[in-house]
């Protein structure tokens, strides 16, 4: 080999160069395609409907705010406000329901000993892989026959309940983390169980609350298949189900309204994740995650 | 010391919801799955059929069609969507600058890709003079029929799903992290190249990630409703049918409730037992590192 050892070198770093080059050019190239449709949905909110497939260019021909007039108001007799407001109406319970139950029933789990704790431990880890297609439809007869249904008790009661084991998951690994010298101590000064909860876990679990709160929000915020089977008037549709309503008839979709719609629609998401991304990603990686 | 009654009072409301919300609903439903019950014909009493209804879900083209689009559909998500998602981890997990920004942009779909939103924008891509056709055509290729074809229908679902690889990747980053950097600086000392690296290092070692991913993902491919019924309906030749979406039809469409109650065991059945050969199979090719064990 009469390779120099400087031009070895220099044969090194180029090589670790093309290497970073590479990386960096299939990491854009990824995220450019998979961020496209979003970014094109953006400027087709803006086209006209004649517009809007001649193209695949994102940047509309002038800013038209008409679509999203039209399409808030639409052609029936409800507007997106009451399509907001009732989305609202259950989300906001259902958030406030998962995070004290949760945080209840993993207290329960996580700090202290009871008869058959084992076993019903094992059956909330169950309950995380049971496919929750077969529990659909006795759920559906049951809140039939208590006049539930066109209501969002349905929507609600699984949070009310602690039945969807990823927060209950989620808050018992946190609980765990903090050292149990500081319920003890609090317990020497007298405090009760529930004192100890309230004033020394859930200051310490805060930021798990936050992550409970925000895949709570983003879960049954575009949850579909809930509303779809129990909510049947439209006066009390959801958005998810609004917009589907608007696609519904396939031949004249006037593509705009329905993209500025679907666009307002993700916005919450897309702003509770950039003004909160930590606290996604610990959720994430806390507990592993469906979807 | 703390007395044993207190730990109950906290789980009482779990309990109660597992009694009423979980298991009470499904052996109600195995109850239903062996009888007519219907609510299309209000005020009869449901009648006791045994069997039957399974049996006439396997004469049931329909079903058995719907089945086999919910294994096409399970087969090519989940491997390819795991498979993207840990490609891209690997990838990311280099000392990279800009991993933040890469992280996002990657995680976005996933936030996003449950909404209907995200159908109706599916749907208008793939249409014959939708973006995704034009895009093709900016580089001279033919317009691909997406949605009147069963293979392109089918893969319009599929990149859908496998478009949401965001939330295996940020798990799969996580285990990344936890690999001791000198087991790669001693291996690339000995000159092992990257991909003998990939294989050799960090795939074994992220195996119990891999399996939770897999049992998760498997556990969604499977029931996926939202895709076939905001994108593509049944899809041509009810290539997109898939078991989740027939089963919604007969119980919430045709309201024969017995019938759909059996689709659902029949699915539940798979479900569980694929789960149950997965857990099985941990001993073959899951590494934990603490020797064993949950």
């Amino acid at each position: 080999m009469e390779v120099t050892p400087s031009l070895a070198e220099k044969r090194k770093a180029q090589k670790q160069k093309v290497q970073v080059f590479v990386r960096y050019f299939i990491l854009t190239i990824v995220a450019i395609i998979m961020l496209y449709p979003i970014i094109w949905l953006v400027g087709a909110t803006f086209k006209s409907n004649s517009e809007i497939f001649t193209s695949i260019g994102f940047i509309p021909k002038k800013i038209d705010f008409q679509a999203y007039i039209d399409g808030w108001n639409t052609k029936g007799n409800y507007t997106f406000t009451l399509y907001f407001i009732n989305t609202f109406k259950y989300v906001i319970p259902k958030i406030g329901f998962t995070v004290v139950s949760a945080t209840i029933t993993a207290y329960g789990f996580a700090r202290f000993d009871f008869p058959l704790k084992k076993i019903m431990f094992s059956l909330l880890m169950a309950t995380m892989f049971l496919p929750q297609v077969v529990t659909r439809i006795p759920l559906y007869l049951f809140w039939k026959d208590l006049n539930m249904l066109d209501t969002y008790v349905p929507l609600i009661a699984n949070s009310v309940f602690a039945q969807e084991p990823f927060f209950v998951f989620m808050m018992i690994q946190f609980l765990r983390s903090i050292p149990r010298d500081l319920d003890e101590a609090a317990t020497v000064d007298g405090c009760s169980s529930f004192g100890i909860l309230w004033r020394i876990l859930v200051p310490a679990v805060k930021p798990a609350l936050l992550s409970c709160v925000i895949f709570q929000f983003v879960w049954s915020f575009s949850d579909f298949l809930g509303p779809l089977i129990y909510i049947t008037s439209q006066e009390n549709y959801p958005v998810s189900l609004a917009l589907k309503l608007n696609v519904d008839p396939s031949t004249n979709t006037p593509w705009n309204q329905v993209f500025a719609m679907s666009l307002i629609s993700l916005l919450p998401a897309i702003i509770l994740f950039f003004s909160a991304q930590k606290y996604f990603v610990e959720g994430v990686t806390s507990s592993g995650i469906k979807g | 010391m703390k007395k044993k009654k207190t730990g109950l009072i906290y789980v009482t409301p779990w309990i109660i919801g597992f009694l009423v919300l979980t298991i009470w609903p499904i052996l109600a439903s195995f109850y239903y799955s062996l009888t007519d019950y219907s609510l299309a014909r209000v005020g009869q009493t449901p009648d006791f059929l045994g069997i039957l209804n399974y049996i006439n879900l396997f004469k049931d083209n329909t079903f058995i069609q719907s089945l086999k689009a919910t294994l096409t559909y399970t087969v090519f998500t989940v491997p390819l969507q795991l498979g993207f998602a840990l490609f891209v981890a690997f990838i990311l997990n280099f000392k990279l600058k800009a991993i933040g920004f890469f992280r996002t942009a990657y995680y976005i779909p996933s936030i996003l890709g449950g909404n209907v939103a995200v159908g109706v924008l599916w749907r208008s891509m793939f249409q014959p003079e939708g973006l995704v056709n034009t895009f093709l055509g900016t580089f001279g290729l033919q317009p691909i029929e997406w949605l009147s074809t069963p293979a392109g229908a089918m893969t319009v679902l599929v990149i859908l799903k496998v478009w949401q690889f965001g939330s295996s990747m940020l798990i799969f980053l996580a285990a990344l992290k936890d690999i001791p950097q000198d087991l790669y600086e001693s291996s690339s000392l000995d000159g092992a190249s990257k991909f003998t690296q990939f294989c050799k290092i960090t795939v074994p070692l992220i195996t119990p990630t891999i399996f939770f991913n897999l049992v998760m993902q498997l556990n969604n491919a499977f029931q996926e409703f939202n895709g076939p019924y905001i994108v593509t309906r049944k899809g041509p030749l009810n290539s997109t049918y898939l078991a989740s979406m027939f089963i919604y039809d007969k119980a919430f469409k045709e309201f024969d409730m017995g019938y759909a109650s059996a689709a659902s065991w029949v699915l539940f059945i798979i479900i569980v037992c694929s789960t149950m050969i997965l857990f099985a199979s941990q001993k073959k090719w899951v590494y934990y590192s603490d020797g064993g064990g949950k």
